[in-house]
């Protein structure tokens, strides 16, 4: 399942309706993302996104690693809007039997949507507004996944 | 066909939505680009890094030799940087 909202979400909340009814999972990841403030640098962060392409986009990720791992289950949760440094960004649970395909799940649907989700974070501070630049390493983390998971 | 543009190319080109109609000839996404610079100033500036612009057609990542006929919605935007 993929949510793309202004509100924060619950991890507890998420992984317990994740699991409800039902005792055939294993192993579940989450990872968190969040705003740093980068040492004072950063007051403020809005993610602007592609609304209709997001979801998609978010969706087509998800199906990608479920053609890719044994899931049983996973969640993406992406914040959109005005965060202050501490607050979450974004919310990744997988779940399987066992702890290697959630974990490498986890790790390739965070890899992927950070190249492929059209959101885009401008952070604010003293020093002025600035459009976050995509890192290649990001660009470079995804495309090894898709190579090592095509062989 | 409607255009949408994001993140700094929208607050370069000045404006996030419109309705356009290239002529015959813009058969690309790199020649739309190149049509859109030639409108004026701010579309010049707003593409002025257009090795760094991606495109969607029809809200899917296309490349900038991807065809646009019979596309309803195109839309331009720097690289993402969510998650």
């Amino acid at each position: 399942m993929i949510r793309v909202q202004c509100e924060d979400f619950d991890i507890g909340a998420e992984i317990a309706a994740l699991k409800a009814n039902r005792s055939d999972i294993g192993a579940i990841v989450s990872f968190v993302g969040a705003v740093r403030d980068q040492h004072g640098a950063v007051a403020e962060m809005t993610l602007e996104h592609y609304p209709g392409m997001t979801e998609s986009e978010l969706t087509r990720i998800e199906a990608e690693a479920h053609a890719r791992w044994p899931l049983q289950a996973s969640l993406i949760v992406h914040r959109t809007g005005t965060l202050q440094p501490g607050d979450n960004i974004v919310l990744v649970v997988t779940a399987s039997e066992h702890r290697d395909a959630a974990f490498d799940a986890a790790k390739f649907l965070m890899d992927y949507l950070k190249t492929a989700a059209p959101l885009w974070k401008r952070e604010s501070g003293p020093g002025g507004t600035r459009w976050v630049e995509a890192e290649a390493k990001d660009d470079s983390a995804a495309s090894r996944l898709q190579k090592r998971a095509a062989k | 066909m409607r255009v949408l543009y994001f993140a700094w190319v929208k607050e370069k080109a000045g404006i996030a939505a419109e309705e356009i109609d290239p002529p015959s000839g813009v058969t690309t996404i790199a020649e739309l680009i190149d049509w859109l610079k030639a409108r004026g100033p701010e579309f010049a500036n707003a593409f002025a890094r257009s090795e760094v612009i991606r495109a969607a057609i029809d809200r899917t990542h296309v490349r900038a030799d991807a065809k646009i006929a019979g596309a309803r919605e195109i839309a331009f935007f720097p690289p993402v940087s969510g998650g």
